[in-house]
């Protein structure tokens, strides 16, 4: 399938017309934050008002990407996401605990329900074909890519939105601070790989994405096959996995001429990464993005949308100009959870 | 075993397995529905201060029993203790040997995952960020649950978690179907789960669509639902293990479709577009016309919005000749993301057995509708298809058509 068009809000100047690669936006702290747009150009304004920050990250950065690829309304919406609107589910869990249960007002229970984003998307658009939305922790985007493949397969749709949201709350970055996830003390997102430490720095993201199984002189990037595999046993069986899922591709890793790896500087998380740099991977040029987007549970939607810029203007960021760039496989897992592969070819 | 009609490829029910309000397996709640008994009572184990107000259908076990009877740890959300029970009663049932040689998947859908934990956590954390306990809140997300039961069943091929709201539980069986037919998967347990919280309660009655009596769905009179709790699933296979069973499976999965209402975050459209197209949809995928479908397992929720947008549907894609209907909610109360997961197994056991089951307290026909929902259990040996309908939050409204396999 191809990727015709992207949306992406994320703590980088990735949304509009801004050029790639943009300089690297640098944050101190372990939380990095979404830069958001003028929300008034996208959504209707007696809208936003009512919309908490995820649903309006989710819905612009969804129209944005229907907007450039000039398809309204899809033939599928479908929205990945982990933690669903975390603000609304807060503030009605808090609202009913300070007040006992009584007087509770509905807006942020409605709007708290997971598939609150892809509803107001087809709200907006009176869209009334598929709809679904996956809430399956680390690979909640790759689910959503999976079901867009198969109905692309099945025929059942010609164009598929597809996006990865999730956002951090105060609330939530207090309790996940508290399991030990994110890097204690000063830590900026430039220095990640740099201070092998335990824990990471958590990030938040909305990117979308336009499928169709058409090829288009302004597709992006065609991506080829995508496959997650769960709680791998060793090292081993990650490596293995890989080889399969290239040789299913009939590819093999010296076909690669980019890998992108979800590294997020927390030493026992980027183990795995290590070891296949020193043996699978050992040929290959790699690059990280998670000092970019920081770590959440559907960052693999951003690395998808570095990766198809990254074919279409045929640039590396910080790395010297290459010979043409054929084909990019992104590799990540979340928590040694779920771990995911994507690959891309340019078109 | 050959299917009536013809299809490409065939995705067969080969277990069912489910827990709700009327039984904890699925031969306790076809002696319920079999004998008009209704698991909806006064709340007895939901910690709220609306326990006098609004009845509900609960699972009738302790926490502490409802570990004991699932082998989880105690302390666990009860969320994933439902799934677990119903997960491996569905897996079990299929009787399918070799199981690990086959290609495995676990789709479970839910709407506020370990929610039940996680507001035990909140009191103590709202009063001091520093307080409440860690294990609470580890497994609040939706993933997190189906994780938790895959463990368990030995799952690992693919997991994958469903929210759609009301809704849920039927897209996760219309995607364990698509992975089988698009050759990803060979066996796949699909359904849903949700325990009652707080959280959904005060939701639902913020509103104002609880019903403080017994609901009566697709009555005049009706005045809101009664929410429920429970799990159910359905054991999907492709035809190559359907063919290495020993037993007959259930039935077929003829027919799914999933549509968007687009008219509103909360509330269904007065003609009902979104389950038009769902069950519309449905027919055409299963090659049949309005007139083949013998019963339709409606949504039915018994709120005004809902009993008259899905009769309206139903009107609109089925007359002059009306299958046989009823709402089961009327037994099981509204199970959110579990319920179409217990309609499943309800309507692959009617498909299979010819039952039909009743529609609980239903007295006065809506005025607009000109029919009505069944009143009493009655056995119907030449039904060959059932329709289960399912409409949520989001406009999203998903149906099922459920097809008798001939010998």
């Amino acid at each position: 399938m191809y990727i015709r068009a992207t949306g992406n809000i994320s703590p980088q100047k990735t949304f509009g017309n801004a050029p790639f690669p943009g300089e690297v936006v640098a944050y101190e702290g372990n939380r990095l934050t979404c830069i958001t747009p003028d929300y008034k150009e996208l959504i209707d304004p007696k809208l936003i008002r009512r919309m908490s920050r995820v649903i309006k990250m989710g819905v612009a950065s969804a129209m944005a990407c229907l907007k450039e690829a000039g398809v309204t309304p899809p033939d599928a919406i479908i929205t990945g996401t982990a933690y669903g609107c975390l603000e609304d589910t807060g503030i009605f869990l808090s609202k009913m605990i300070e007040r006992g249960e009584e007087l509770l007002t509905p807006t942020s229970f409605i709007q708290s329900t997971h598939n609150t984003i892809g509803a107001q998307v087809a709200l907006l658009l009176h869209c009334h074909e598929y709809n679904n939305t996956f809430v399956n922790g680390g690979s909640s985007f790759e689910c959503s890519l999976l079901d867009a493949q198969m109905l692309l397969q099945e025929g059942e749709a010609k164009n598929v939105l597809v996006g990865g949201i999730d956002e951090i709350t105060d609330i939530s970055h207090g309790i996940l601070s508290r399991f030990g996830l994110y890097k204690q003390g000063s830590v900026s997102n430039l220095d990640l790989y740099n201070t092998p430490s335990k824990g990471t720095i958590a990030g938040e993201g909305s990117a979308f994405f336009l499928l169709t199984n058409e090829a288009s002189e302004n597709a992006l990037a065609k991506l080829d096959a995508i496959t997650t595999f769960y709680k791998p046993g060793s090292f081993g069986e990650v490596e293995q996995q890989i080889s399969s899922f290239l040789s299913a591709q009939n590819i093999s890793v010296d076909d690669i001429d980019l890998i992108i790896t979800g590294k997020n500087g927390d030493a026992k998380n980027d183990e795995v990464y290590q070891y296949l740099g020193k043996t699978l991977f050992n040929k290959n040029t790699a690059i990280n993005y998670k000092h970019l987007c920081g770590e959440y549970p559907t960052s693999s939607a951003f690395a998808l949308w570095y990766a198809a810029h990254i074919i279409k203007t045929n640039m590396i960021p910080g790395k010297a100009q290459v010979a043409p760039l054929k084909k990019v496989l992104i590799y990540n897992h979340y928590q040694n959870t779920y771990h995911s592969l994507m690959l891309l070819s340019a078109c | 075993m050959i299917l009536e009609h013809k299809m490409s490829q065939t995705v067969f029910v080969a277990g069912v397995g489910v827990i709700s309000g009327i039984g904890n397996n699925t031969a306790k709640c076809l002696s319920a529905l079999e004998n008009s008994r209704a698991g909806i009572d006064k709340i007895r184990y939901l910690d709220t201060v609306h326990k006098d107000t609004f009845p509900v259908a609960e699972v009738k076990l302790s926490n502490d029993e409802l570990a004991a009877l699932s082998d989880f740890a105690p302390g666990i959300s009860r969320t994933a203790m439902l799934s677990l029970i119903a997960a491996r009663e569905a897996l079990h049932s299929a009787k399918i040997e070799n199981f690990s040689s086959w290609r495995t998947g676990f789709i479970s859908a839910n709407t506020v995952g370990g929610m039940d934990k996680t507001e035990d956590f909140f009191t103590q954390f709202m009063a001091n960020p520093k307080a409440g306990r860690l294990r609470n809140v580890v497994n609040h997300e939706c993933g997190k649950i189906t994780e938790l039961v895959a463990d368990q069943l030995g799952i690992k091929n693919y997991v994958s978690t469903i929210s759609t709201a009301c809704s849920s539980s039927a897209n996760a069986i219309m995607y364990g179907a698509r992975l089988i037919k698009n050759n990803i998967l060979d066996v796949v347990i699909a359904g849903g789960t949700d325990a009652l919280t707080r959280f959904t309660l005060n939701g639902f009655n913020t509103l104002m669509i609880l019903d403080s009596e017994y609901c009566q769905p697709f009555d005049a009179n009706r005045r809101g639902l009664n929410l429920g709790e429970g799990a159910g699933y359905v054991t999907l296979v492709s035809e190559r293990v359907a063919a290495s069973l020993k037993t007959s499976p259930y039935c077929a999965l003829s027919g799914y479709c999933n549509a968007n209402d687009a008219y509103h975050q909360t509330a269904s459209s007065p003609d009902g577009t979104g389950s038009y197209m769902a069950m519309q949809g449905a027919l055409k995928m299963s090659s049949l016309n309005p007139g083949d479908i013998g019963y339709i397992n409606l949504h039915g929720t018994g709120t005004q919005n809902n009993d008259n947008s899905e009769g309206t549907a139903i009107k609109r894609l089925f007359e002059p000749h009306y299958p046989k209907m009823s709402s089961t909610k009327s037994f099981t109360g509204h199970t959110l993301g579990a319920s179409a997961g217990i309609e499943a197994v309800f309507s692959a056991l009617s498909v299979q057995q010819g039952l039909i089951y009743p529609n609980l307290r239903f007295k006065t026909r809506i005025e607009d509708l000109p029919f009505a929902p069944e009143t009493s259990f009655t056995r119907q040996p030449e039904l060959k298809h059932v329709l289960s309908n399912s409409f949520g939050f989001g406009g999203n409204c998903s149906s099922l058509i459920f097809s008798k396999l001939q010998d």
